[in-house]
């Protein structure tokens, strides 16, 4: 299989003068194309910061990430936003909807600056918010407003969708919803999709759950039979 | 020290720079409150005391030859307290050095020498003796700018006959502290002096011995100075006597006047912008922090602060905004007050300056200026005690929009997202974008209604010295002639041209109301000097009638057709009604013109002139000079190009450094306005344009977003700001015009274009400065964080 992110010992090293941090410690990683990854593992175990390093938001200290061929680690700040631009698409805890913007108008703020991307109100139609089209975020629920967040990163028709927490805001019937649309754009659009969690019970909708702890892979396990969003409860 | 006062002083230091933006704003307003103050009470002041201490008259008149034993009738008059009695005349001076003619006024010093009032106050030197009779006091800045010393002599031709007349002292007077020359627009130290010196010397040379011609009385305190006057002419009429004013037609005390109002409605009228800017600024900064600090006020709350200890935390945090802005502007505001007053004592030709820095002055100012911080952070401050605990440590509700008409519009138009969240923005918060505009607008404002006079002058000076005044000289005569006289004045060396005209002092009535001025006859082929129309063509005058100023047909109520009375003044005194044929448009005086045949058969005279304007070649002009000289029936003369050149200097002197004060104010109050928006704009947006970061959108592109709010307010802000400065520059045109002079209201398009730009680039720097901010923000935090 392909990988879309590859990693060689990347580590993170927060230096606050007094004491280092190790958030990585070298990490190897391989994540495929087409595949959908959860990330898991308890907060503080660099979950969150080797995704942010593979999205193009934070450098590594030592060690090498690449996109397909492109080499993130050696990429300056305009090159990255170029990336996350025309590659990337984020999905936030908190969603992070523009409060002035509707539902439509937030996914167009990503689709207007894209090549190639699909109709706002066909992006909206995937996350079954076709209704709620010219809502404002704060005339939507938690929720929907997620929803609303997947359809913008989405509507680019990104190669990889990293969604840090989706659903750590949400309760679990709300978070299955979102856990839905989820997974119907990796299985339609192929796209890679990584998930950071620390739900343990989400590690069951993955084809790879790869495990975190003070900052190291502690394990990766394959799931030969992966279960339905709706499958799952928490 | 407090828990609590810690976070006061750090909360200070983290929002210095926005602090410091709205204590320049401030600063500006208290500066200009302490300097106005400050100034008009030391000139005041000064005034008073000089006035006093030499005795400046109440009342005074001119006759043509009155006995001297007529002082005793006047003293006689109910209400009058001191009488001087003197002869004044014109002379043509030869100064050394300078070859053109100078002109000075004699002043006759009683035989006593000692004058009662209108005591020169000497600088240097001693008065002359009773004895000498060509010894000479002279104003103190004729002196200086003849380079004259006690000691030193000069030639001064009187009524013909040419003296050698020895400076022996110099001083400053009450009567002259503004002084300026006949015909002559602005004062010329060089060429126009004022010279004491004994009775008998004047009295023989102008053959009025045993007379006078000119009288001053000082009154008591409860005359009515109006039946003094009227008692004044009635004596006075037998003797060629023109009709008595008091201080406030005495030209030196009407433009110190006028001078002093304009200074008093400079400290009414701006602070209060600069104030009322401030306070908005304040209640912006406020209003953010206490929206950001929401969970700290619940958490102060729940641990048992009172609303009444919050409420007096964040209006501390005002007080030190305001108190910063006072002393900045106070010790701005000290020295160039005192540098300003010393400035007009020099230019007021005062002798002395009594600066007046009262504690009043600071506590006036100071308590505006905390006041203006206080208002302004009010409504911010009442919000605190409204929220409760448990309210306000749970995060705000999120801001709800709607559509709106803006929103179709932006969608007709096909506006990308960003706009969108412009428009937005402006039409949710429509009041505070309303502000932010009107802050610029007001900048611009201010640059145009400082800026404008310099447009205004250009067209007085066009019209006033290239359309109406193309003489190059004009020669007073010492007594009206016969148009025989042009002839000779052809003459003389040099003179291409010559036409005469005749002023005639004379009351114009319109049933209860009046005005003294001098009515020009002139005739009707006079193209030198021109009267013109609004459209600046010749008026070509009636055969009869009289055309008179738009000013002085506002003063009388008059329109075209009314019939005035003219009570002639002088010479053989008669009353006549005239028509009103005409009213024009005139910067300079209020005048009346006739034609002066109508004039003259009015007066049932032959037709006289005493002035004579002339075009001459110039590479003749030392000839004429040394003409003018020795010619005995000459009274005086002007020289318009000295004028127009003086006129120009005097502005361009003035012009570069009022243009840069007002430019920094008005910069001030943008970076003010603006800097504080768009800090406030990225506080509220931070999260939001570092999740447009992550979502691939360049600096650029977020930075447009946050620019772009501000500098579409700028542009909007603009042109209210130009109508806004045309409307304020009419009510100075109308504040400032007075009988002596009316300032056209002419705004040009360079000004328009100055201001614009200067308002445009302060703001586009302003933002672009705080823009950078988007480089530094922090991308990882918000993937984690909520509001």
């Amino acid at each position: 299989m392909k990988s879309v992110f590859h990693t060689e010992g990347i580590t993170k090293v927060y230096d606050t003068g007094e004491v280092q941090v190790f958030a990585l410690r070298g990490v190897d990683l391989d994540i495929y194309a087409g595949e959908m990854t959860v990330l898991l593992g308890a907060s503080g175990s660099g979950k969150s910061t080797l995704l942010n390093i593979l999205g193009g938001l934070d450098r590594a200290t030592e060690g090498r990430a690449y996109f397909k061929e492109l080499e993130l680690t050696a990429m300056k700040e305009r090159k990255l936003t170029v990336y996350r631009r025309d590659h990337v698409g984020f999905v936030f805890q908190f969603y992070n909807l523009v409060p002035s913007l509707t539902a439509r108008e937030n996914v167009a703020l990503v689709t207007e600056i894209s090549p190639n991307p699909m109709r706002p109100e066909e992006a909206l139609a995937m996350v079954g918010l076709e209704k709620r089209i010219d809502h404002f975020p704060a005339e939507l629920s938690g929720g929907e407003q997620q929803r609303v967040a997947i359809a913008r990163a989405i509507a680019k028709r990104p190669e990889v969708l990293l969604c840090d927490e989706p659903t750590g805001a949400l309760d679990s019937k709300t978070g299955v919803k979102v856990l839905e649309a989820l997974t119907r754009i990796n299985q339609e659009l192929g796209t890679s999709t990584v998930v950071i969690t620390h739900n343990a019970a989400i590690q069951n909708m993955a084809h790879r759950v790869i495990f975190f702890a003070d900052g190291r892979i502690t394990d990766v396990k394959v799931n030969d039979t992966r279960l339905l969003p709706h499958e799952i409860e928490w | 020290m407090q828990a609590f006062n810690k976070k006061l002083v750090r909360d200070f230091w983290r929002l210095w720079a926005q602090s410091l933006a709205i204590a320049l704003v401030l600063a500006c307003g208290v500066m200009i409150l302490v300097i106005a103050i400050g100034v008009e009470r030391s000139l005041t002041e000064t005034q008073s005391a000089f006035y006093e201490r030499n005795r400046f008259a109440d009342i005074f008149a001119s006759a043509t030859r009155a006995p001297n034993n007529l002082k005793r009738e006047i003293e006689q008059i109910s209400g009058v307290s001191v009488v001087e009695t003197r002869i004044t005349q014109f002379a043509i001076l030869g100064l050394e050095g300078i070859t053109e003619p100078a002109v000075a006024r004699l002043v006759s010093l009683p035989p006593s020498g000692e004058p009662l009032l209108n005591v020169p106050n000497l600088t240097a030197g001693r008065m002359p003796t009773p004895e000498a009779t060509k010894e000479v006091v002279v104003n103190e800045t004729f002196a200086l700018a003849n380079d004259f010393q006690p000691g030193d002599s000069f030639y001064a031709t009187l009524n013909g006959q040419k003296q050698l007349l020895t400076i022996t002292g110099t001083a400053l007077s009450p009567e002259f502290i503004y002084l300026i020359g006949p015909g002559a627009m602005m004062p010329d130290d060089q060429r126009f002096g004022v010279i004491w010196m004994g009775y008998d010397p004047l009295a023989s040379a102008f053959d009025l011995g045993g007379a006078f011609n000119d009288v001053s009385l000082r009154l008591t305190r409860d005359a009515n100075p109006q039946i003094v006057q009227d008692e004044l002419e009635k004596l006075l009429v037998p003797y060629g006597g023109t009709s008595p004013y008091g201080r406030d037609l005495q030209s030196s005390h009407m433009f110190l006047d006028s001078e002093l109002t304009q200074l008093r409605a400079m400290g009414k009228s701006i602070p209060p912008l600069f104030f009322v800017i401030s306070a908005f600024l304040v209640n912006m900064v406020l209003g953010r922090l206490i929206s950001l600090e929401r969970e700290q006020i619940g958490l102060f709350k729940a641990v048992g602060y009172s609303d009444l200890a919050i409420s007096w935390h964040y209006v501390k945090l005002a007080i030190g905004i305001g108190l910063f802005g006072v002393i900045l502007g106070w010790a701005i505001g000290v020295s160039a007050g005192y540098a300003l007053a010393t400035y007009y004592t020099v230019f007021f030709h005062f002798p002395y300056l009594i600066y007046v820095n009262s504690p009043d002055t600071y506590a006036i100012s100071g308590l505006a200026g905390i006041a203006a911080a206080v208002i302004g952070a009010m409504r911010s401050v009442l919000k605190t005690t409204k929220l409760s605990p448990a309210v306000a440590m749970s995060p705000p509700a999120p801001t709800r929009f709607k559509q709106n008409i803006f929103d179709k519009l932006g969608h007709m138009l096909g506006a990308r997202q960003p706009v969108m969240m412009i428009i937005r923005s402006i039409t949710r918060w429509p009041m505070r974008a309303s502000l932010t505009a009107l802050g610029i607008s007001m900048s611009v404002a201010t640059m145009i209604a400082s800026l404008f006079m310099f447009d205004s002058v250009d067209v007085l000076m066009e019209s006033a010295f290239f359309q109406s005044n193309r003489q190059q000289v004009t020669l007073s005569l010492a007594q009206p002639q016969s148009r025989a006289v042009l002839a000779d004045v052809e003459n003389l060396s040099g003179v291409l041209r010559a036409e005469g005209m005749r002023t005639v002092a004379a009351k114009l009535s319109n049933g209860h109301l009046s005005r003294l001025v001098g009515v020009e006859g002139r005739d009707p082929g006079m193209d030198l000097s021109r009267v013109l129309d609004a459209r600046n063509s010749k008026i070509v005058f009636p055969e009869q009638g009289v055309v008179i100023s738009d000013r002085l047909a506002n003063h009388l109520d008059a329109v075209i057709g009314d019939e005035l009375e003219m009570e002639v003044l002088q010479g053989q005194r008669g009353t006549y009604r005239v028509a009103v044929t005409g009213i024009i448009q005139k910067y300079f005086g209020i005048g009346a013109y006739m034609d002066l045949d109508f004039l003259s058969a009015l007066l049932q005279q032959q037709p006289l002139v005493n002035a004579v304007n002339v075009s001459i070649d110039a590479t003749r002009i030392e000839e004429l000079y040394s003409d003018v000289k020795s010619a005995p029936n000459i009274g005086g003369i002007v020289r318009w190009d000295q004028i127009r050149q003086g006129f120009s200097d005097t502005i361009a002197e003035s012009s570069s450094v009022t243009t840069t004060i007002y430019s920094l104010i008005a910069s001030l109050i943008v970076v003010g306005v603006v800097y504080n928006s768009a800090r406030i704009l990225l506080s509220e947006r931070a999260r939001e344009l570092a999740s447009l970061r992550i979502l691939g959108f360049t600096r650029s592109e977020v930075s447009f977003i946050l620019m772009g709010e501000l500098i579409f307010l700028t542009i909007v802000a603009i042109p209210i700001g130009f109508m806004i400065g045309y409307a304020l520059a009419g009510l100075i045109v109308s504040s400032f015009s007075s009988d002596m002079f009316t300032l056209p209201l002419h705004v040009s398009r360079g000004t328009y274009g100055y201001a614009g730009i200067v308002a445009f680039t302060a703001s586009t720097a302003s933002a672009l400065l705080v823009s950078r901010r988007v480089n530094r923000l922090d991308l990882v935090a918000v993937m984690k964080t909520r509001e």
